[in-house]
């Protein structure tokens, strides 16, 4: 292959604009457990994204919203929920409802 | 020479003294790592008479979520002591607390169905919220180790976890 230097330039600038063009691209938001806290408590997403909970306590946790989804966290282990509908829901662990989070998910 | 020596063997008598006199309201590290320990070890047991006892679906995975996060905390708690090489020394208040679970366990052993089930559930309420406030009041302020002081912070938050959860559980028995 010899593909020149400009043309190769080139693509790589349409393949970055196009990729900036897509107008909401899902996007992994990452939400930490350590010692029964979730950090950050709160966040913000967009319909098509998804949350992974990383749980680093040597605990069983959940991410649970009452009357709606829960996401199990094993100990040490990751869990995902991609957000399919926009609202903002409170959310709990199961085990221990001392441990809050909120998700706000724009359309 | 032998002035001096003896001066200060007394000298640190009066200081080993002082220290015990204290020991006697304040726990020392290795009786707090003991507390901490039977306090787990107290609700794994009655957790396992739930699990025995109770026909509640709710009941069980409660008392299955007790034993699951107890064993954990006092596997963490052994690994701290076996670290910071301290051996856990049994005291009044331990002695105190396992006497007390032996007669509430034997008060539930004689009840069945409905009964036992609000019965441990509130326990377990009532339990944990005499944990947590031994834990801020006393245990937490008197750990000297940083580690361990950590590890019970951490305890703390769990069994308030657990106090809320109870209490959940209780509610919804009624």
């Amino acid at each position: 292959m010899s593909a020149n230097p400009a043309r190769r330039a080139f693509l790589a600038l349409f393949l970055g604009a196009a990729a900036i063009a897509v107008p909401a691209q899902a996007e992994t938001i990452q939400v930490t457990i350590d010692r029964l806290v979730y950090a950050p408590p709160e966040i913000q997403a967009k319909v098509g994204d998804e949350i992974e909970w990383i749980n680093k306590d040597a605990l069983v946790h959940t991410a649970t919203v009452q009357g709606g989804a829960e996401v199990l966290l094993p100990p040490k282990k990751s869990g995902r929920l991609p957000l399919q509908e926009p609202g903002s829901f409170d959310y709990i662990c199961r085990y221990h409802p001392n441990m809050k989070g909120h998700i706000t998910v724009r359309p | 020479m032998t002035i001096r020596l003896a001066t200060a063997a007394a000298a640190i008598a009066l200081l080993l003294g002082g220290n015990w006199a204290l020991a006697a309201d304040k726990p020392t590290d290795p009786q707090i790592a003991h507390i901490a320990y039977t306090a787990g070890v107290i609700d794994i047991e009655a957790a396992k008479q739930a699990i025995a006892t109770s026909k509640n679906k709710t009941v069980v995975e409660f008392a299955e979520s007790m034993v699951r996060d107890h064993e954990s905390v006092n596997k963490q708690a052994l690994d701290l002591v076996k670290k910071l090489n301290v051996t856990p020394e049994d005291n009044d208040t331990s002695k105190a607390l396992a006497q007390a679970a032996e007669t509430k366990r034997a008060e539930l052993a004689k009840l069945t169905g409905d009964d036992f089930d609000k019965a441990y559930v509130e326990n377990e309420a009532a339990y944990h919220k005499q944990v947590n406030g031994a834990l801020e009041t006393l245990l937490i302020p008197s750990a000297q180790n940083t580690e361990l002081k950590s590890l019970l912070e951490t305890g703390l938050k769990l069994f308030q976890g657990h106090q809320q959860h109870a209490e959940h559980v209780a509610t919804e028995l009624k």
